[in-house]
């Protein structure tokens, strides 16, 4: 029993070193935002001596997955965690909802507006009113539904002028 | 081990990933030629969730015990091997001939991905819960498109109708079920794709009548790519897209 307890503490504390160094893997396209504030990450399990990830793409094409991969392995090697296995899950697919609040404010104070909330199937050509991230005002325009990444739309503001970036809702 | 004749599930996963990667890399070849450079991007971004897409199916292939990896089933089949639908293989014309075979692609594509969803591979249903969501975008951009082209100037619109005419017997394909999908279907695997069409006229119609284009009759369809019969175009594609992993085997970078 008290074996029992004690390897069950250990797990225990071991799950949370991983979990804290987890907590300082950045997304590599938007590197104030954290793995856990993107949603990417989905599961940290303790198997032995191995540490189990569970990470999920954003888009079936990010090229940042493979980074993120390398980037977790990493961080995890250097506090001495060197038996790492990542699995890929696809099932429930990422959704913009995942974002944090935090995260979204975070999005918007580096000139990103954060994604509109996912409400259920959109209308082939309903159009999405998105808030400047500078000025706050609703007088934008969409410039491309594709940005400088997967998960990003360019539009301008007609208020300010500014160019900015939207985090598309899927 | 699982080949694409002795497995229909194997085969059934290879049509839709042969699909998204045919055309993702076609739409790779506008990569810096493309008519505007937010299209560039676009037409980047579009590409790379296809690729994306058809990486994630092919590794489901391979778990049902396929051989090698997604690598090889990408750079080391010869085009008969492959079973995409003859419409991805379509070169990439004008950018008004890109649209239309974006266009009636991703129209189907958002049905198919929404019901697979529902699919009793729950890889499989993950994957496509996924590419749903980034079809929508797709349809959206290609329709956006049409309809500026169609409802544009006299030889925009020219090239618009031009391009719907030309593409239209390529359509057909994508609703085809045979034996091997029947299987599919009854294991709840697939779906019947046929039951697709009624939804993509729907998305068709709607859009070709903004665009002021003349919807072709539906006459004699085109057929045979999905059991790897294709257009001399593809070759030339894989001729392009396989060369560097065949000439050099193995190489890494």
């Amino acid at each position: 029993m008290a074996a029992a307890a004690t390897s069950d503490a250990k797990r225990a504390d071991v799950l949370a070193r991983a979990h804290a160094v987890l907590e300082s893997v950045t997304d590599p396209e938007l590197p104030f935002l954290t793995i856990t504030d993107m949603g990417i990450l989905r599961d940290v399990r303790v198997a032995g001596d191995a540490v189990e990830v569970a990470i999920t793409p954003t888009y079936s094409g990010c090229p940042a997955m493979d980074v993120i991969a390398i980037d977790i392995t990493t961080a995890l090697a250097k506090a001495g965690f060197d038996n790492v296995r990542i699995h890929r899950v696809l099932s429930p697919a990422w959704t913009t909802d995942w974002l944090s609040a935090p995260a979204r404010e975070k999005l918007r104070a580096n000139g990103i507006a954060p994604p509109e909330r996912a409400q259920g199937k959109r209308a082939l050509f309903a159009e999405t009113e998105v808030a400047c991230p500078t000025c706050g005002s609703n007088s934008t325009q969409r410039v491309s539904e594709f940005g400088s990444t997967a998960c990003k739309a360019h539009y301008r503001c007609l208020a300010c002028r500014e160019p900015f970036q939207y985090f598309k809702c899927i | 081990m699982a080949t694409a004749q002795t497995n229909p599930h194997y085969r059934y996963l290879l049509r839709l990933a042969d699909n998204a990667l045919v055309l993702g890399h076609r739409l790779t070849e506008w990569s810096s030629r493309a008519p505007t450079l937010e299209e560039d991007i676009a037409l980047s971004n579009i590409a790379l969730d296809l690729i994306g897409q058809a990486r994630a199916l092919y590794r489901r292939a391979i778990a049902l015990g396929g051989d090698g990896d997604e690598d090889h089933l990408a750079y080391l089949r010869d085009a008969h091997e492959f079973l995409n639908v003859q419409l991805v293989e379509r070169p990439n014309g004008d950018f008004a001939a890109t649209m239309a075979r974006q266009l009636c692609y991703s129209a189907f594509a958002v049905q198919l991905w929404g019901e697979l969803a529902r699919s009793n591979d729950s890889e499989l249903a993950g994957i496509a819960a996924k590419a749903e969501k980034e079809c929508v975008y797709h349809l959206r951009h290609s329709s956006e498109w049409v309809i500026r082209l169609g409802d544009g100037t006299r030889e925009s619109r020219e090239r618009m109708q031009r391009a719907i005419d030309d593409i239209w017997m390529f359509t057909g394909e994508m609703f085809e079920v045979d034996e091997s999908d029947r299987a599919m279907i009854a294991a709840g695997i697939s779906v019947d794709a046929s039951k697709l069409l009624l939804a993509w006229n729907e998305t068709i119609n709607d859009v070709l009548a903004q665009a002021t284009i003349k919807r072709p009759a539906d006459g004699w369809m085109i057929s045979g790519g999905r059991q790897g019969t294709h257009t001399e175009h593809l070759g030339h594609m894989l001729a392009q897209m396989q060369f560097l992993r065949r000439a050099y085997p193995g190489a890494t970078w």
